[in-house]
């Protein structure tokens, strides 16, 4: 199916006896972005971890460019994941160990496809040239989201997840760090899925779609 | 990708040097200490594997007396002239002040093809071996060595044992004293048709000494090195459980964030376990450079304690084996492993949507609390088993084993009802207790190490000084008598014996010759009856008047260790001058042969031709110093052929002290590893509190106070180890003195105890705390307001 980069379709999730997600269907195609809605406690996050294939659903079926990602093993849903999805976390989770530049080409690196001269690029328009040599303790919230996005785009994934993004930033800060993210999913021509709370964000992007108690609304 | 994995999780090390020091000073010490350990065991074998294969005594038969004396010439004529192939050999011992060298005359015209030593060559003129002064043949450690005064020229040659010289048969006559051969060496193929040589003579035939009668006599000591390298190693392995582990916490959500951005389970692990490798790889090849420096600095203790105590000489020099560092470092590596294993298991387990905060390292439930004390309890239980059920060495230190490891278990379970007991009145003192008790579990490893090291301390030092104080006052009732005097022929003895008279309350003569008792080397003394033995020598059991019963010539007295190896007790028969019953068993420290003595009537009735060279004067202490002078002037007699009480004492208190610098170092050594472990977790502990301590800062609670209460916690939990280390190390030291050393030794000794040096241990103890937490302390009271402010900042 030409174009359809994410297909998600009649996926149910529980934890125990918590019902998380019963029966969620979606699509989201390439160079197209998404906002992904809900009050706390609706599974967006989980929906968003199995789009990236963190977990499996127990039924239902999620295919990332074609290949259905819901049956693959542990292993090969990490190669899928490394070659095809860049993840924003809403804790950043960057390695403290790394400096910035490392910590940007990181995943890039693991799917062979570093290319010294985008990192460079993404870092001077994130912001981030003068900042390479540091270390994420030494970088305020602001900065640190904005390397965890380079980090999802060095690789140019065609699928960009990402878990409220702006979620520990400043209103301000949060409304910049988005803008440069869409102008950077709009270059690499990837799709985006980005979970948020906030409707004023959630309007700037292509399409919006609300779970409630686990189903789309 | 495995690159990528690898380089971004050892990235964790290069942030964090001082962690990994540690982590590399743990496995580098703890291999340090075994390899050196094994290297002193290994090198020591090798020198009695050596010393077993001098003149194909490891292949060749022999035939010696039973009694122990020197065979006949006669009797060698006569089996020659038979038709045997049998070669004389004359061993023994020079001694005088300057040093000692045992002599191996042998007689290379008849010597068998296994007893030709490889010195024995073309190298050097052989006529120089044959005709006077001889040649000894020595190795270049021994000629560099202190040698007794007036030796034949010195020619140096392989393949000789430590402190002994070969020489033809006639200048080791002559350098001995006249004898006949001390045994014939018997070559394998005797000449066709003629009877089996056993049934040709009255002599005992000895098969080769394959086993080597002194690798099995220093069995003990080489175990008990080995126990003692085996905790050292165990101690290090906490360091480097705590360093794996600790890194792992660290690392939890870098392995999240590598997994959620692609890189397979398998990956992470195989990067995990390649990181591992090399630094055990890193850090073996440095404690295998350690280990040798501290082989190297023992062994020359060793090489004392060997002589001093089983009388075996190796070289007090190590030699570099190529298979002792690969073993050295395979067990590194098993080590690295089995100290990572845990965390590479929860690597493994770990959910990859499990929450990223990092969480107190190794925090163990109540549950796995619960688990160690039971295991603590199995353990004692084994213990005691062991103690009352086990026989022999191993089952002796199994016992031990079994409670140390009991009592480092039990140590958090003590410590959480410890805890718990203490009930504070106001809040902070409330939050202080509750504070340490969710630390025990983070701070237990390292205890539990320091636990080990105070105990073994504990118990070896009990031992030692015990030992020390009962040989001190052995020697004291041993050594009655003011001088003794060694005359240089039976005549000169006879003559000062007549001139000596007059002027001292008593002459006891010394008569003693070396025979086997019990198929093991022995000495049998004969003495004259004088109230110095009867009031001077404590007897461990005794029959009724056991010192009349021996100057009758109607018993004998038999030392410990025979006593204890061969079972004997008061009544029963010691097969020393045709029989006699053992009338008292007295204690013999630090001799690793037999002794038994009989009244010198008897033995010399028994064995004629025993002469006397040596006795001991009782007279006035205060005349002692005079007479000792007068003897010297007017007998010639040299320095060491008059030796006062004083001097024999000093040697023998220095023999006993270098024969325990061994253990006393290596128990240092623990201590210090110990040391570093508790420095280890106080650290790493430091930086994982910071979001514990920042609410009492936030709340009005001073960064000095803060640091104040976190030296006072170390203390207190150090001294708190200590209090559970002391009835520990006392359990050990009674294993020690009322198993091991029985097991080791051949005889027991009382328990003393030493309040004095436990308190300097505990001051010990609590200093390495203070200084362990001091780095951490100093920080904390030191850190930026803005480091405790960001743990609220990132706190959701």
């Amino acid at each position: 199916m030409a174009g359809n980069l994410l297909h998600i379709n009649d996926v149910h999730k529980a934890f125990g006896d918590v019902r998380v997600l019963g029966g969620v269907s979606l699509r989201l195609d390439a160079g197209e972005t998404v906002a992904l809605t809900g009050e706390s406690g609706s599974g967006k996050s989980t929906l968003l971890h199995l789009a990236g294939g963190l977990d499996r659903p127990e039924t239902g079926t999620i295919t990332v460019q074609g290949t259905d990602i819901s049956t693959q093993d542990d292993a090969t849903r990490a190669e899928t994941r490394r070659a095809s999805v860049g993840l924003i976390f809403q804790q950043f989770n960057l390695v403290p160990s790394l400096s910035v530049a490392a910590n940007i080409a990181l995943q890039a690196r693991m799917a062979g496809r570093h290319d010294a001269d985008f990192a460079g690029s993404l870092a001077e328009r994130l912001g981030l040239a003068d900042l390479l040599s540091r270390y994420p303790e030494q970088l305020s919230g602001g900065q640190q989201q904005r390397v965890a996005i380079a980090r999802a785009l060095a690789g140019r994934p065609a699928l960009i997840l990402a878990d409220e993004p702006t979620g520990n930033l400043d209103e301000e800060t949060g409304d910049t760090v988005l803008s440069l993210l869409l102008d950077l999913v709009a270059e690499t021509g990837a799709g985006l899925l980005m979970v948020t709370h906030s409707p004023r964000l959630a309007e700037r992007l292509s399409r919006r779609i609300h779970l409630s108690r686990g189903q789309l609304a | 990708m495995l690159y990528t994995a690898l380089s971004t999780l050892s990235s964790h090390w290069r942030r964090r040097p001082g962690q990994f020091l540690m982590l590399a000073l743990g496995l580098a010490l703890a291999t340090a200490l075994w390899s050196g350990v094994q290297a002193i065991n290994t090198e020591a074998r090798a020198a009695y594997d050596r010393a077993a294969a001098t003149l194909g005594q490891d292949q060749l038969s022999r035939l010696e007396r039973a009694d122990g004396r020197p065979v006949p010439i006669a009797e060698f004529i006569a089996l020659r002239q038979a038709g045997y192939l049998v070669s004389p050999v004359i061993s023994g011992e020079l001694r005088d002040s300057n040093g000692r060298l045992r002599i191996l005359g042998t007689d290379p015209l008849t010597a068998p093809m296994e007893a030709q030593t490889p010195a024995l060559g073309s190298e050097f003129d052989l006529l120089d071996f044959f005709t006077a002064p001889g040649l000894l043949l020595v190795t270049q450690d021994t000629a560099n060595g202190d040698l007794p005064a007036g030796l034949p020229p010195l020619r140096i040659a392989d393949g000789i044992p430590p402190a002994a010289a070969i020489t033809d048969i006639s200048p080791a006559a002559r350098l001995l004293g006249p004898s006949d051969p001390s045994y014939l060496l018997v070559a394998p193929p005797q000449p066709f048709g003629l009877p089996p040589i056993d049934t040709a003579t009255d002599l005992t035939l000895r098969p080769p000494e394959g086993g080597n009668d002194i690798a099995r006599l220093t069995d003990s000591f080489h175990l008990n090195l080995t126990a003692f390298g085996l905790l050292s190693f165990a101690v290090g392995l906490f360091i480097v459980n705590a360093a794996i582990g600790l890194a792992f916490e660290q690392r939890r959500a870098t392995v999240r964030t590598l997994r959620a951005l692609g890189a397979p389970l398998r990956t992470v692990l195989t990067a995990l376990s390649l990181e591992l490798l090399i630094i055990a790889l890193i850090a073996g090849l440095i404690g295998i450079v350690l280990g040798y420096i501290i082989a190297a600095a023992l062994m020359p203790g060793v090489a004392g304690t060997l002589r001093g105590l089983y009388g075996a000489d190796i070289e007090g020099v190590l030699q570099f084996d190529p298979i002792w560092a690969m073993s050295a470092l395979a067990i590194t590596l098993l080590g690295a492993s089995a100290a990572a294993i845990q965390a590479l298991i929860q690597t493994a387990r770990m959910p990859l949507l499990a929450p990223a905060l990092p969480r107190a390292w190794a925090q163990a439930s109540g549950r796995t609390i619960r688990w160690q004390a039971l295991a603590a309890a199995t353990l004692f239980a084994t213990s005691l088993a062991l103690a009352v059920f086990g026989t022999g060495l191993v089952m002796a230190f199994a016992t031990l084993a079994a409670l140390l490891l009991g009592a480092a278990l039990a140590l958090p379970a003590v410590f959480t009802a410890t805890l718990k007991l203490i009930r504070p009145k106001n809040a902070f003192a409330e939050w202080i207790v509750a504070d340490t008790r969710q630390q025990i579990p983070g701070l237990s490893l390292a205890l539990m190490a320091l636990l080990l090291a105070l105990s073994a301390n504990i118990g070896v030092s009990t031992m030692v000084g015990s030992f020390r104080v009962t040989f001190l006052g052995w020697l004291d009732q041993r050594l009655a008598s003011e001088l003794y005097v060694t005359a240089r022929t039976p005549e000169e003895a006879a003559a000062l014996m007549a001139a000596l008279e007059p002027d001292v309350d008593a002459i006891l003569p010394m008569v003693s010759f070396q025979t086997r008792l019990y198929d093991r080397p022995a000495d049998i003394f004969g003495i004259v009856e004088h109230p110095t033995y009867a009031a001077g020598w404590p007897l461990l059991s005794s029959a009724e008047n056991p010192w009349q019963t021996l100057a009758a010539g109607e018993g004998a007295l038999v030392n410990e260790q025979t006593a204890r190896r061969e079972n004997l007790s008061i009544g029963d028969s010691l097969p020393v001058a045709g029989g006699l019953p053992i009338v008292g068993i007295y204690s013999d420290y630090g001799n690793p042969n037999g002794q038994a003595i009989l009244s010198l009537n008897r033995l010399l009735e028994t064995y004629p031709g025993t002469q006397s060279r040596r006795f001991a004067i009782r007279v006035d202490p205060d005349r002692a110093p005079e007479l000792a002078t007068r003897l010297r002037d007017e007998f010639g007699l040299p320095t060491d052929g008059v030796i006062n009480q004083a001097q024999v004492k000093a040697f023998s208190v220095d023999v006993f002290e270098q024969t325990f610098r061994v253990t006393g170092a290596l128990n240092v050594l623990t201590l210090g590893v110990a040391g570093i472990a508790l420095l280890t977790s106080f650290l790493t502990l430091a930086n994982l509190r910071l979001p514990q301590l920042a609410p009492l800062w936030a709340i009005g609670t001073s960064r000095a106070a803060l640091a104040r209460i976190e030296m006072f916690r170390s203390l207190a939990l150090a001294a708190l180890t200590f209090a559970l280390a002391l009835p520990t190390g006392l359990l050990l030291a009674w294993i020690l003195l009322a198993f091991v050393n029985v097991e080791a030794f051949g005889w027991r000794l009382p328990m003393r105890l030493f309040p004095a040096e436990w308190f300097n241990l505990f001051a010990l103890a609590l200093l390495a705390a203070a200084l362990a937490a001091l780095a951490p302390t100093h920080r904390l009271a030191r850190k930026a307001p803005a480091r405790h402010t960001r743990n609220f900042a990132q706190a959701r």
